[in-house]
Protein backbone atom coordinates (compact mmCIF):
# COMPACT_ATOMS: atom_id res chain seq x y z
CA UNK A 1 0.00 0.00 0.00
CA UNK A 2 2.59 2.26 0.59
CA UNK A 3 4.64 1.33 -1.81
CA UNK A 4 1.81 1.71 -4.29
CA UNK A 5 1.36 5.83 -3.05
CA UNK A 6 4.83 5.99 -2.99
CA UNK A 7 5.13 5.09 -6.94
CA UNK A 8 1.76 7.41 -7.32
CA UNK A 9 3.57 10.34 -5.81
CA UNK A 10 6.73 10.26 -8.13
CA UNK A 11 4.51 9.65 -10.88
CA UNK A 12 2.45 12.74 -10.39
CA UNK A 13 5.90 14.87 -9.47
CA UNK A 14 7.65 13.34 -12.63
CA UNK A 15 4.19 14.02 -14.54
CA UNK A 16 4.33 18.14 -13.14
CA UNK A 17 8.01 18.11 -13.93
CA UNK A 18 7.71 16.86 -17.47
CA UNK A 19 5.01 19.13 -18.42
CA UNK A 20 6.51 22.58 -16.72
CA UNK A 21 9.59 21.92 -18.94
CA UNK A 22 7.64 21.43 -21.92
CA UNK A 23 5.25 24.59 -21.67
CA UNK A 24 8.95 26.63 -20.94
CA UNK A 25 10.99 25.40 -23.80
CA UNK A 26 7.86 26.53 -25.76
CA UNK A 27 8.02 30.46 -25.54
CA UNK A 28 10.72 31.22 -24.02
CA UNK A 29 13.91 32.77 -25.22
CA UNK A 30 16.69 31.54 -24.02
CA UNK A 31 19.69 33.62 -24.02
CA UNK A 32 23.48 31.90 -23.09
CA UNK A 33 26.28 34.28 -21.61
CA UNK A 34 29.68 32.70 -20.33
CA UNK A 35 29.73 34.63 -16.92
CA UNK A 36 33.10 34.84 -16.98
CA UNK A 37 34.53 37.87 -18.69
CA UNK A 38 33.72 40.96 -16.31
CA UNK A 39 32.91 43.48 -16.94
CA UNK A 40 30.37 42.60 -19.75
CA UNK A 41 29.66 39.19 -17.95
CA UNK A 42 30.41 37.82 -14.80
CA UNK A 43 28.15 35.83 -11.80
CA UNK A 44 27.74 38.25 -8.84
CA UNK A 45 27.94 36.73 -5.23
CA UNK A 46 24.40 35.43 -5.40
CA UNK A 47 25.49 33.19 -8.16
CA UNK A 48 23.34 34.86 -10.95
CA UNK A 49 24.75 36.67 -14.14
CA UNK A 50 25.37 40.32 -14.16
CA UNK A 51 26.92 43.01 -16.34
CA UNK A 52 26.50 44.84 -19.68
CA UNK A 53 25.82 41.87 -21.85
CA UNK A 54 23.51 40.72 -19.57
CA UNK A 55 21.53 44.31 -19.21
CA UNK A 56 21.70 44.67 -22.52
CA UNK A 57 19.68 41.18 -22.95
CA UNK A 58 17.13 42.06 -20.35
CA UNK A 59 16.94 45.44 -22.32
CA UNK A 60 16.03 43.47 -25.45
CA UNK A 61 14.22 41.48 -23.93
CA UNK A 62 11.50 44.42 -22.69
CA UNK A 63 11.52 45.94 -26.31
CA UNK A 64 10.53 42.52 -27.51
CA UNK A 65 7.92 41.80 -24.63
CA UNK A 66 9.76 38.02 -24.78
CA UNK A 67 9.85 35.77 -22.08
CA UNK A 68 13.47 35.62 -21.14
CA UNK A 69 16.02 32.99 -19.65
CA UNK A 70 19.63 34.29 -19.32
CA UNK A 71 21.90 31.10 -18.91
CA UNK A 72 25.77 30.82 -18.73
CA UNK A 73 27.83 28.44 -20.52
CA UNK A 74 31.43 27.89 -21.02
CA UNK A 75 32.92 29.86 -23.81
CA UNK A 76 33.96 26.89 -26.36
CA UNK A 77 30.69 25.78 -25.72
CA UNK A 78 28.63 28.50 -26.60
CA UNK A 79 28.48 27.82 -30.49
CA UNK A 80 28.00 24.38 -30.00
CA UNK A 81 25.45 24.61 -27.68
CA UNK A 82 23.37 27.21 -29.68
CA UNK A 83 23.91 24.69 -32.69
CA UNK A 84 22.22 22.14 -30.75
CA UNK A 85 18.99 24.73 -29.34
CA UNK A 86 20.21 24.81 -25.80
CA UNK A 87 19.55 28.38 -25.79
CA UNK A 88 18.71 30.54 -28.74
CA UNK A 89 20.97 33.64 -28.75
CA UNK A 90 23.73 34.29 -27.50
CA UNK A 91 25.10 37.51 -25.84
CA UNK A 92 28.62 37.19 -24.93
CA UNK A 93 30.70 40.14 -25.92
CA UNK A 94 31.49 37.86 -29.51
CA UNK A 95 32.92 39.41 -32.11
CA UNK A 96 31.99 38.93 -35.90
CA UNK A 97 34.49 37.14 -37.12
CA UNK A 98 34.25 35.20 -40.86
CA UNK A 99 34.80 31.60 -39.24
CA UNK A 100 31.82 32.32 -37.23
CA UNK A 101 29.99 33.56 -39.63
CA UNK A 102 30.16 30.07 -41.61
CA UNK A 103 28.42 28.69 -38.88
CA UNK A 104 25.99 31.21 -36.54
CA UNK A 105 24.35 34.31 -37.85
CA UNK A 106 25.11 37.98 -35.95
CA UNK A 107 22.92 40.64 -35.21
CA UNK A 108 24.01 44.21 -35.47
CA UNK A 109 26.92 44.82 -33.40
CA UNK A 110 25.72 46.23 -29.63
CA UNK A 111 29.51 47.69 -28.99
CA UNK A 112 33.24 47.79 -30.43
CA UNK A 113 36.17 46.49 -28.92
CA UNK A 114 40.06 46.14 -29.79
CA UNK A 115 43.12 44.01 -28.66
CA UNK A 116 45.50 45.23 -26.63
CA UNK A 117 48.64 43.63 -24.89
CA UNK A 118 48.85 43.92 -21.46
CA UNK A 119 52.16 43.36 -19.16
CA UNK A 120 54.22 44.06 -16.50
CA UNK A 121 54.57 48.09 -15.61
CA UNK A 122 57.73 49.64 -16.07
CA UNK A 123 58.94 47.17 -18.75
CA UNK A 124 59.72 48.59 -22.14
CA UNK A 125 57.93 46.77 -24.75
CA UNK A 126 57.88 46.56 -28.67
CA UNK A 127 56.05 44.07 -30.96
CA UNK A 128 59.39 43.33 -32.58
CA UNK A 129 60.68 41.87 -29.12
CA UNK A 130 57.56 39.47 -28.36
CA UNK A 131 60.24 36.35 -30.01
CA UNK A 132 60.71 34.08 -27.48
CA UNK A 133 58.96 35.57 -24.89
CA UNK A 134 55.44 33.85 -23.44
CA UNK A 135 51.77 35.11 -24.78
CA UNK A 136 48.58 33.69 -23.21
CA UNK A 137 44.99 34.38 -23.86
CA UNK A 138 41.63 32.66 -23.79
CA UNK A 139 41.28 30.07 -25.87
CA UNK A 140 39.20 30.43 -29.06
CA UNK A 141 38.60 34.32 -28.83
CA UNK A 142 40.01 36.74 -31.87
CA UNK A 143 43.29 37.38 -29.33
CA UNK A 144 43.97 33.57 -29.08
CA UNK A 145 43.77 33.48 -33.36
CA UNK A 146 45.43 36.80 -33.62
CA UNK A 147 48.51 35.14 -31.51
CA UNK A 148 47.90 31.81 -33.70
CA UNK A 149 48.50 33.40 -37.28
CA UNK A 150 51.00 35.85 -35.68
CA UNK A 151 53.20 34.51 -33.60
CA UNK A 152 52.99 30.41 -33.62
CA UNK A 153 57.03 30.30 -34.70
CA UNK A 154 58.19 33.26 -32.58
CA UNK A 155 56.75 32.87 -29.41
CA UNK A 156 55.33 30.08 -26.67
CA UNK A 157 51.97 30.61 -27.13
CA UNK A 158 49.07 29.27 -24.03
CA UNK A 159 45.84 28.93 -23.92
CA UNK A 160 43.25 29.04 -21.31
CA UNK A 161 39.65 28.38 -20.79
CA UNK A 162 38.85 31.50 -19.50
CA UNK A 163 40.11 34.62 -18.93
CA UNK A 164 40.34 35.05 -15.34
CA UNK A 165 42.68 31.73 -15.45
CA UNK A 166 45.03 33.82 -17.28
CA UNK A 167 45.17 36.95 -15.41
CA UNK A 168 45.65 34.10 -12.80
CA UNK A 169 48.70 33.06 -14.81
CA UNK A 170 50.15 36.52 -15.16
CA UNK A 171 50.18 37.48 -11.45
CA UNK A 172 51.72 33.92 -11.24
CA UNK A 173 54.64 35.13 -13.30
CA UNK A 174 54.33 32.36 -15.38
CA UNK A 175 53.40 34.75 -18.56
CA UNK A 176 55.10 37.56 -19.93
CA UNK A 177 52.45 39.09 -21.79
CA UNK A 178 49.05 38.77 -22.49
CA UNK A 179 46.41 39.69 -25.20
CA UNK A 180 43.20 40.14 -24.61
CA UNK A 181 39.94 42.36 -25.52
CA UNK A 182 41.18 45.59 -24.20
CA UNK A 183 37.79 46.81 -22.47
CA UNK A 184 37.18 43.91 -19.96
CA UNK A 185 41.06 44.20 -19.17
CA UNK A 186 40.62 48.34 -18.43
CA UNK A 187 38.19 46.86 -15.94
CA UNK A 188 40.37 44.33 -14.69
CA UNK A 189 43.34 46.61 -13.92
CA UNK A 190 40.75 48.94 -12.01
CA UNK A 191 39.35 46.64 -10.29
CA UNK A 192 41.53 43.29 -9.37
CA UNK A 193 44.08 45.71 -7.02
CA UNK A 194 46.77 44.61 -9.34
CA UNK A 195 46.62 47.76 -11.23
CA UNK A 196 49.60 48.74 -9.99
CA UNK A 197 52.29 45.96 -11.28
CA UNK A 198 50.78 45.50 -14.25
CA UNK A 199 49.77 47.97 -17.32
CA UNK A 200 48.57 48.21 -21.20
CA UNK A 201 51.53 47.97 -23.70
CA UNK A 202 51.19 49.63 -27.06
CA UNK A 203 47.81 50.66 -28.58
CA UNK A 204 44.84 48.91 -29.26
CA UNK A 205 44.37 47.09 -32.76
CA UNK A 206 41.83 45.66 -34.53
CA UNK A 207 39.69 48.38 -33.61
CA UNK A 208 37.09 47.47 -36.51
CA UNK A 209 36.00 44.41 -33.81
CA UNK A 210 32.42 44.49 -33.81
CA UNK A 211 30.36 42.45 -31.60
CA UNK A 212 27.47 41.78 -31.79
CA UNK A 213 24.53 38.90 -30.86
CA UNK A 214 25.01 35.19 -32.10
CA UNK A 215 21.62 33.06 -33.24
CA UNK A 216 21.21 30.16 -35.77
CA UNK A 217 21.42 30.70 -38.62
CA UNK A 218 18.26 31.89 -40.76
CA UNK A 219 16.56 33.00 -36.97
CA UNK A 220 13.96 35.30 -37.77
CA UNK A 221 15.15 35.94 -34.27
CA UNK A 222 17.67 38.07 -35.39
CA UNK A 223 15.32 40.59 -36.62
CA UNK A 224 13.93 40.96 -33.63
CA UNK A 225 16.98 41.64 -31.90
CA UNK A 226 18.17 44.26 -34.50
CA UNK A 227 14.27 45.97 -34.37
CA UNK A 228 15.13 46.08 -30.25
CA UNK A 229 18.53 47.10 -30.64
CA UNK A 230 17.70 50.20 -32.76
CA UNK A 231 15.05 50.49 -29.68
CA UNK A 232 16.92 50.73 -26.99
CA UNK A 233 20.07 52.74 -29.09
CA UNK A 234 17.29 55.30 -29.71
CA UNK A 235 15.45 55.96 -26.44
CA UNK A 236 18.58 56.48 -24.38
CA UNK A 237 18.79 52.99 -22.87
CA UNK A 238 21.76 51.46 -24.00
CA UNK A 239 23.81 55.04 -23.22
CA UNK A 240 22.55 54.85 -19.54
CA UNK A 241 23.82 51.18 -19.22
CA UNK A 242 26.78 51.88 -21.12
CA UNK A 243 27.64 54.95 -18.56
CA UNK A 244 27.24 52.15 -15.49
CA UNK A 245 30.15 50.35 -16.84
CA UNK A 246 32.48 53.04 -18.59
CA UNK A 247 33.25 56.21 -18.91
CA UNK A 248 33.20 56.85 -22.21
CA UNK A 249 31.16 55.05 -25.34
CA UNK A 250 32.05 51.53 -25.97
CA UNK A 251 29.29 51.60 -29.21
CA UNK B 1 29.80 15.79 -41.00
CA UNK B 2 32.63 16.76 -42.92
CA UNK B 3 35.88 14.52 -41.75
CA UNK B 4 38.54 16.49 -44.43
CA UNK B 5 39.61 18.29 -41.16
CA UNK B 6 40.39 14.90 -39.13
CA UNK B 7 42.72 14.92 -42.25
CA UNK B 8 43.63 18.16 -42.16
CA UNK B 9 44.22 18.62 -38.88
CA UNK B 10 45.72 14.75 -37.96
CA UNK B 11 49.50 15.95 -37.62
CA UNK B 12 48.71 17.80 -35.12
CA UNK B 13 46.11 15.46 -33.43
CA UNK B 14 49.49 13.42 -33.48
CA UNK B 15 51.55 15.97 -31.27
CA UNK B 16 48.88 16.08 -28.72
CA UNK B 17 48.99 11.91 -28.53
CA UNK B 18 52.62 11.80 -28.46
CA UNK B 19 52.51 14.59 -25.25
CA UNK B 20 49.17 13.01 -23.57
CA UNK B 21 51.27 9.62 -23.75
CA UNK B 22 54.42 11.04 -22.17
CA UNK B 23 52.17 12.46 -19.41
CA UNK B 24 50.36 8.84 -18.84
CA UNK B 25 53.91 6.91 -19.09
CA UNK B 26 56.01 8.94 -16.69
CA UNK B 27 53.31 9.42 -14.04
CA UNK B 28 52.28 5.45 -14.03
CA UNK B 29 56.08 4.83 -13.62
CA UNK B 30 56.65 6.96 -11.12
CA UNK B 31 53.18 6.36 -8.89
CA UNK B 32 53.83 2.74 -9.52
CA UNK B 33 57.74 3.04 -8.13
CA UNK B 34 55.93 5.42 -5.07
CA UNK B 35 52.79 3.17 -4.43
CA UNK B 36 54.78 0.23 -3.01
CA UNK B 37 56.18 1.67 -0.22
CA UNK B 38 53.11 3.54 0.38
CA UNK B 39 51.13 -0.18 0.19
CA UNK B 40 53.54 -1.93 2.18
CA UNK B 41 53.17 1.43 4.82
CA UNK B 42 49.45 1.02 4.80
CA UNK B 43 49.62 -2.62 5.89
CA UNK B 44 51.63 -1.84 8.92
CA UNK B 45 49.93 -3.09 12.15
CA UNK B 46 51.76 0.34 13.85
CA UNK B 47 49.10 3.09 13.81
CA UNK B 48 52.27 5.12 13.90
CA UNK B 49 53.30 3.83 10.28
CA UNK B 50 49.89 3.11 8.52
CA UNK B 51 48.73 6.33 10.10
CA UNK B 52 50.36 8.42 7.35
CA UNK B 53 49.90 6.62 4.09
CA UNK B 54 45.75 6.45 5.23
CA UNK B 55 45.69 9.68 4.88
CA UNK B 56 47.14 10.11 1.84
CA UNK B 57 45.33 7.31 0.74
CA UNK B 58 42.02 8.92 1.51
CA UNK B 59 42.96 12.39 0.65
CA UNK B 60 43.89 11.67 -2.86
CA UNK B 61 40.75 9.16 -3.55
CA UNK B 62 38.53 11.48 -2.52
CA UNK B 63 38.96 14.33 -4.02
CA UNK B 64 38.69 15.08 -8.08
CA UNK B 65 41.80 14.77 -9.83
CA UNK B 66 40.62 18.32 -11.49
CA UNK B 67 40.46 19.96 -8.17
CA UNK B 68 44.04 18.65 -7.28
CA UNK B 69 45.35 19.64 -10.56
CA UNK B 70 44.10 23.33 -10.03
CA UNK B 71 45.65 22.96 -6.26
CA UNK B 72 48.74 22.14 -8.07
CA UNK B 73 48.68 24.73 -10.51
CA UNK B 74 47.09 27.42 -9.54
CA UNK B 75 46.82 27.32 -6.09
CA UNK B 76 50.78 26.51 -5.45
CA UNK B 77 51.35 29.30 -7.67
CA UNK B 78 49.41 32.34 -5.49
CA UNK B 79 52.47 31.92 -2.94
CA UNK B 80 55.27 34.29 -2.83
CA UNK B 81 56.81 31.55 -1.10
CA UNK B 82 56.80 28.82 -3.60
CA UNK B 83 57.34 31.75 -6.80
CA UNK B 84 60.93 32.62 -4.93
CA UNK B 85 61.42 28.76 -4.43
CA UNK B 86 64.14 26.73 -5.56
CA UNK B 87 60.98 24.88 -6.95
CA UNK B 88 59.80 27.07 -8.92
CA UNK B 89 61.44 26.01 -12.47
CA UNK B 90 59.84 22.92 -11.85
CA UNK B 91 56.26 24.30 -11.11
CA UNK B 92 55.58 27.30 -13.32
CA UNK B 93 55.81 24.48 -16.24
CA UNK B 94 52.23 23.16 -16.69
CA UNK B 95 53.93 19.89 -18.04
CA UNK B 96 55.51 19.34 -14.55
CA UNK B 97 52.20 20.23 -12.18
CA UNK B 98 49.98 17.74 -14.60
CA UNK B 99 53.25 15.03 -13.65
CA UNK B 100 53.10 15.73 -9.89
CA UNK B 101 49.18 15.71 -9.92
CA UNK B 102 48.46 12.64 -11.83
CA UNK B 103 51.87 10.95 -9.83
CA UNK B 104 50.04 11.63 -6.58
CA UNK B 105 46.90 10.53 -7.41
CA UNK B 106 47.45 7.32 -9.64
CA UNK B 107 50.24 6.21 -6.34
CA UNK B 108 47.17 6.57 -4.15
CA UNK B 109 45.14 4.32 -6.12
CA UNK B 110 48.03 1.97 -7.26
CA UNK B 111 48.90 1.61 -2.96
CA UNK B 112 45.39 0.85 -2.76
CA UNK B 113 45.84 -1.77 -5.55
CA UNK B 114 49.14 -3.34 -4.06
CA UNK B 115 47.20 -3.41 -0.56
CA UNK B 116 44.68 -5.40 -1.88
CA UNK B 117 46.77 -7.66 -3.30
CA UNK B 118 49.56 -8.49 -0.93
CA UNK B 119 46.31 -9.10 1.35
CA UNK B 120 44.67 -11.76 -0.63
CA UNK B 121 47.13 -14.03 -0.41
CA UNK B 122 45.81 -17.21 0.92
CA UNK B 123 47.07 -17.01 4.92
CA UNK B 124 48.31 -20.71 4.24
CA UNK B 125 51.31 -19.35 1.65
CA UNK B 126 52.45 -17.06 4.41
CA UNK B 127 52.20 -19.44 7.05
CA UNK B 128 54.40 -22.01 4.71
CA UNK B 129 56.93 -19.16 4.80
CA UNK B 130 57.37 -18.65 7.92
CA UNK B 131 57.59 -22.55 8.72
CA UNK B 132 60.36 -22.90 6.64
CA UNK B 133 61.80 -20.38 8.37
CA UNK B 134 62.18 -17.18 6.40
CA UNK B 135 62.80 -13.60 7.49
CA UNK B 136 59.92 -11.33 7.09
CA UNK B 137 62.05 -9.55 3.92
CA UNK B 138 62.77 -13.16 2.29
CA UNK B 139 59.28 -13.92 2.59
CA UNK B 140 58.19 -10.62 0.48
CA UNK B 141 60.90 -10.72 -2.32
CA UNK B 142 60.65 -14.35 -2.65
CA UNK B 143 56.76 -15.05 -2.21
CA UNK B 144 54.24 -12.20 -1.25
CA UNK B 145 55.48 -9.68 -3.95
CA UNK B 146 55.68 -12.11 -6.77
CA UNK B 147 52.48 -13.84 -6.13
CA UNK B 148 50.83 -10.07 -5.26
CA UNK B 149 52.02 -9.00 -8.84
CA UNK B 150 50.32 -11.60 -10.49
CA UNK B 151 47.07 -10.87 -8.80
CA UNK B 152 47.20 -7.34 -8.89
CA UNK B 153 47.57 -7.15 -13.03
CA UNK B 154 43.51 -6.70 -13.85
CA UNK B 155 42.89 -4.30 -11.52
CA UNK B 156 46.34 -2.27 -11.89
CA UNK B 157 45.31 -2.40 -15.71
CA UNK B 158 42.28 -0.86 -14.66
CA UNK B 159 44.07 1.62 -13.16
CA UNK B 160 46.27 2.33 -16.44
CA UNK B 161 43.48 3.13 -18.35
CA UNK B 162 41.59 5.14 -15.66
CA UNK B 163 44.98 7.53 -15.57
CA UNK B 164 44.89 7.71 -19.51
CA UNK B 165 41.25 8.82 -19.90
CA UNK B 166 42.19 11.27 -16.28
CA UNK B 167 45.41 12.79 -18.17
CA UNK B 168 42.49 14.57 -20.73
CA UNK B 169 42.57 16.80 -17.50
CA UNK B 170 45.80 18.18 -18.43
CA UNK B 171 44.11 20.51 -21.22
CA UNK B 172 42.54 22.77 -18.62
CA UNK B 173 46.18 23.94 -17.61
CA UNK B 174 47.21 24.99 -20.96
CA UNK B 175 48.99 21.52 -21.91
CA UNK B 176 48.35 20.60 -25.85
CA UNK B 177 47.51 16.99 -24.82
CA UNK B 178 45.28 14.82 -26.85
CA UNK B 179 41.94 16.74 -25.75
CA UNK B 180 44.11 20.06 -25.53
CA UNK B 181 44.92 20.13 -29.08
CA UNK B 182 41.67 18.90 -30.20
CA UNK B 183 39.93 21.87 -28.45
CA UNK B 184 42.28 24.32 -30.16
CA UNK B 185 41.62 22.64 -33.21
CA UNK B 186 38.05 23.37 -32.54
CA UNK B 187 38.33 26.88 -31.56
CA UNK B 188 39.69 27.62 -35.26
CA UNK B 189 37.51 25.21 -37.62
CA UNK B 190 34.10 25.19 -35.23
CA UNK B 191 33.70 21.14 -36.14
CA UNK B 192 33.44 19.68 -32.26
CA UNK B 193 31.58 16.38 -33.53
CA UNK B 194 34.51 15.43 -36.11
CA UNK B 195 37.68 16.40 -34.40
CA UNK B 196 36.42 14.86 -31.03
CA UNK B 197 35.05 12.05 -32.45
CA UNK B 198 38.49 11.61 -34.04
CA UNK B 199 40.24 12.11 -30.65
CA UNK B 200 38.36 9.82 -29.01
CA UNK B 201 39.09 6.76 -31.56
CA UNK B 202 42.93 7.40 -31.00
CA UNK B 203 42.20 7.27 -26.95
CA UNK B 204 40.27 3.62 -27.44
CA UNK B 205 43.11 2.61 -29.78
CA UNK B 206 45.97 3.70 -27.15
CA UNK B 207 43.75 1.90 -24.58
CA UNK B 208 43.60 -1.09 -27.00
CA UNK B 209 47.17 -1.23 -26.94
CA UNK B 210 47.15 -1.31 -23.05
CA UNK B 211 44.65 -4.11 -22.57
CA UNK B 212 46.59 -6.39 -24.83
CA UNK B 213 49.87 -5.75 -23.07
CA UNK B 214 48.11 -6.45 -20.01
CA UNK B 215 46.68 -9.60 -21.21
CA UNK B 216 50.28 -10.93 -22.17
CA UNK B 217 51.52 -10.05 -19.15
CA UNK B 218 48.98 -11.58 -17.27
CA UNK B 219 49.08 -14.74 -19.23
CA UNK B 220 52.64 -15.00 -18.47
CA UNK B 221 52.70 -14.42 -15.21
CA UNK B 222 49.89 -16.28 -14.38
CA UNK B 223 51.06 -19.12 -16.35
CA UNK B 224 51.77 -21.69 -13.20
CA UNK B 225 47.74 -21.90 -12.83
CA UNK B 226 47.56 -23.73 -15.97
CA UNK B 227 45.48 -22.90 -19.04
CA UNK B 228 42.14 -22.21 -17.34
CA UNK B 229 43.03 -20.73 -14.08
CA UNK B 230 39.41 -19.73 -12.68
CA UNK B 231 37.21 -22.32 -12.17
CA UNK B 232 33.61 -21.24 -12.73
CA UNK B 233 30.57 -22.96 -10.32
CA UNK B 234 29.30 -25.00 -13.41
CA UNK B 235 32.35 -26.10 -14.25
CA UNK B 236 32.62 -27.61 -10.77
Amino acid sequence: MKLKKLALGSALVLGAALTSVSSVAADKVRLATEGAWAPFNFIDSAGKPQGFDVDVAWALCAKMKADCEVVTQDWDGLIPGLKVRKFDAIIASMSITEERLKVVDFTNKYYSGGLRFLGLKGEAFNVADLKGKVIGAQRATLGAQYLEDNFADLATLKFYDNQDNVYLDLVAGRLDVVLSDELPTFDWLKTSGNGDKFEFKGDAFLKEDNIAIAVRKGDKLKDKLNKALDEILADGTYQKINAKYFPFSIY
Amino acid sequence: MDFSVVVEYFPKLMQGTWVSLQLIALSVVLGGIFALPIALARISKNPLVSGLPFAYIFFFRGTPLLVQIFLVYYGASQFEVVRESFLWPILREPFWCAIIAFTLNTSAYTAEIFRGAIQAIPVGEVEACKVVGMTKVQMYRRILLPRAFGIVLPAYGNEIILMLKGSALASTITILDLTGMARTIIARTYTPIEIFLAAGVIYLAISMVVIAIFKQVEKRQNRYLGPNPVKLPDDV
